[in-house]
């Protein structure tokens, strides 16, 4: 009898365990980011200290973030003119550039709440998440949006912030531009700055 | 006498603006291939961003973070107060851009929350079915109407612009009934009832409400920019073209052109 016992309580945990493990890797959009949202929320909480809010914040950026097609729509058309290894440099900077604006980013959030409210699908390739950080006494309600990359749908990556209407991977895009336009088209300016942010 | 001076200014720095940017145009296209404004002469505005960063840090900066320390009830009155006075200009434009039920809900906001409101303090006209909106203005009426933005350029104090923008700024002289009532004191809408000053006061509580909204968010662009000036222009290009659009639908916003073409997968 205990025998049996305990083998329905195995089983009962390997299924527990499965569609836990089944609804964490998540392929409806909308579910992908409540995901992330709670997640976040509990790695933000006043409590864990920088390094580990850091060292989570970092793992939750590589697996839910197109980090390279986020890199390579913020060189624009610049990306068309550069040599494998130029490519190969800026994916590796990029990176870096990425996780470290990303950890900054949030890390000013103690506990944010934000309420996943909907999602609406553009084409096959991309569907919009609409959630709301609520506001707190310092800070007014304020509007995300998420562009999620769906072209593989068993496996959603993030690839655009937008914030009460403003796309960070545009004004990314548009400050990597000037940069480089300045410099009269010298993408090894950019390279040298990304470098020089990632060291501060 | 002061009205005129800033008349007189404000053309002549548009004029300038104009005819620097179709002098320059060619060169600065090669220069900037920005999807949305070129610069009118970026080493002016580039100081001039650093004027107003220098301005921000030793005058705004303090005074919002010692505003935010009044109570929650007293700023979201201000800010409903301030929003208040801004239909003002916002019906106008709601006429001037078709939009006679965009123009029905606001002047039935500003009548409900000026008299039960209590001068604006209070917002009893979202509860009563009339929600608050987008401010509309001069500068959004002409891209409504399809003007282009023109080049973009930084004024001192009053922050980044374009000829379009600056032009719309220039038409609120004219035609913004509050800098009417305060400046002019209209003897027909508001006959000494108000003072020039209190234009100028309002103006000043609205740039500090929205400055102490927006201390965080300030400060991580800033942490986060390598270059600042490229990211706020970004940032008020991208936030008037969605005004111009009056659509809150990010699917309907948002530009794509670049998206399609990033294939990771």
């Amino acid at each position: 009898m205990k025998k049996k016992i305990l083998i329905f309580f195995v089983n009962f945990l390997l299924l527990f365990l499965f569609l836990n493990n089944a609804t964490a890797n998540s392929s409806d959009p909308k579910k992908f980011i409540q995901e992330i949202v709670d997640e976040t929320k509990k790695i933000l909480v006043k409590t864990n200290s920088a390094e580990y809010k850091s060292k989570k914040l970092t793992e939750i950026a590589l697996a839910t973030v197109d980090i390279k097609g986020v890199g390579l729509y913020t060189l624009g058309q610049y990306r068309k003119d550069l040599t494998e290894e130029q490519k190969k440099k800026y994916s590796i900077l990029f990176k870096e550039y990425f996780l470290k604006t990303f950890v900054s980013r949030l890390t000013d959030y103690s506990e944010p709440k934000i309420d996943v409210i909907s999602a609406e699908k553009k084409n096959e390739k991309y569907t919009i998440v609409s959630s709301i950080l609520l506001a707190t006494d310092k800070k007014p309600e304020i509007k995300i949006d998420w562009r999620v990359y769906t072209k593989n749908p068993n496996k959603p990556l993030i690839r655009d912030l937008i914030i009460e209407g403003l796309s960070l991977a545009r004004t990314q895009k548009e400050e990597f531009s000037s940069i480089i336009e300045s410099n009269d088209g010298d993408i090894n300016v950019l390279f040298n700055k990304l470098k020089e942010f990632i060291n501060s | 006498m002061k009205r005129l001076i800033i008349i007189v200014t404000m053309t002549f720095l548009l004029c300038a603006s104009v005819v620097y940017a179709g002098s320059t145009g060619s060169e600065k296209l090669k220069k900037s291939s920005s999807s949305t404004a070129n610069e009118c002469f970026e080493g002016f505005s580039r100081a001039m961003f650093s004027f107003n960063q220098a301005v921000d840090t030793a005058v705004f900066e303090p005074i919002a973070k010692g505003y935010r320390v009044l109570p929650m009830v007293f700023r979201n009155g201000t800010s409903n107060v301030m929003g208040n006075i801004s239909n003002l200009l916002t019906i106008p434009n709601n006429i001037l851009q078709g939009d006679f039920a965009e123009a029905g809900n606001t002047v039935a906001r500003l009548a409900i929350n000026t008299t039960v409101g209590i001068l604006g303090f209070f917002d009893p006209a979202e509860k009563m079915g009339f929600p608050k909106k987008d401010k509309e203005d001069y500068g959004q009426t002409l891209g409504v109407w399809g003007a282009g933005s023109g080049c973009y350029f930084v004024l001192p104090i009053l922050g980044p612009t374009t000829v379009r923008d600056f032009t719309g700024t220039v038409a609120n002289l004219w035609g913004d009934p509050w800098y009417n009532m305060t400046t002019a004191s209209d003897p027909i809408i508001a006959d000494g009832m108000f003072t020039e000053s209190d234009y100028y006061i309002t103006k000043g509580t609205d740039a500090i409400d929205f400055r102490a909204k927006n201390i965080e968010s300030f400060d991580n662009i800033e942490r986060n920019s390598i270059d600042l000036y490229a990211s706020i222009k970004s940032f008020y290009l991208q936030n008037r073209n969605k005004k111009i659009s009056n659509s809150d639908k990010i699917v309907e916003t948002q530009d794509e052109s670049d998206w399609e073409e990033i294939d990771t997968k």
